[in-house]
């Protein structure tokens, strides 16, 4: 079992594969790494060589932001955001929106599952039958 | 989609000419703009502007974290009241 920034691979797929289990790394970014480092993608995470891993694990680290530090990274930008009084900051805050959808309908991403208002007619109604 | 950058930023010629004017003579006063549109420079950083959100200037006061980012960001042009619930209550009062 290969661990890479804290992340264990699964030790069945193909390191091209495994590697974007890593928070913030993707097919492409997998691909890169592994050029770079003159690993073969296709070999099983099980196969892999001690050596292969330190040299994956060693890039990763040097060049890419994974992980905590991404998503730290994420949330400072879009405190900063918050804190400068920006549009897109107040967007974040009402959990809208940012980048000028509509929010008539649609936007249930942002928005979370749907919460009908509606407006609450009378509800005590007469419970006698007619006639 | 991001501007180019041979265009540089885009900012309003007489607002900078104008804070240019007060960094050299050291004065801080409320700069009043309708120049949403511009571009906050370096330059205009720890002054206080007071953006027109269409109806009257809100000031604003610039932090170095606001760089880069359009004046009409910080002021929003309009106003949500809210949906319903007001149901018989007074008609809704003209202006405000």
């Amino acid at each position: 079992m290969a661990r890479i920034a804290g992340v264990d691979l699964p030790n069945e797929k193909r390191i091209e594969i495994a590697l974007t289990y890593v928070y913030g790394i993707g097919r492409a970014t997998a691909r890169k790494i592994l050029d770079t480092a003159g690993v073969s993608g296709s070999i099983r995470v099980k196969n892999l060589t001690d050596e292969d891993t330190g040299k994956l694990r060693n890039i990763i680290e040097r060049e890419y932001k994974v992980e905590g530090a991404l998503r730290s990274e994420m949330a400072m930008n879009i405190k900063r955001l918050m804190d400068i009084g920006a549009y897109r900051g107040l967007r974040h805050r009402r959990g809208l929106p940012v980048r000028g959808q509509r929010t008539k309908t649609n936007a249930r991403t942002r928005k979370g599952p749907k919460k009908t208002a509606g407006v609450m007619k009378r509800t005590v109604a007469k419970p006698a039958p007619k006639k | 989609m991001a501007r180019s950058i041979k265009k540089g930023p885009y900012v309003v010629e007489s607002l900078v000419r104008k804070i240019e004017t007060l960094n050299r003579s050291g004065v801080k006063r409320v700069l009043k703009t309708w120049a949403r549109r511009s571009t906050v420079l370096p330059e205009f950083v720890g002054h206080t502007l007071a953006v027109h959100n269409g109806n009257k200037f809100i000031p604003i006061y610039i932090t170095e974290n606001m760089v880069g980012h359009k004046l009409g960001e910080f002021v929003p042009t309009r106003v949500f009241r809210g949906h319903g619930q007001h149901v018989a209550e007074k008609t809704p009062v003209p202006g405000k």
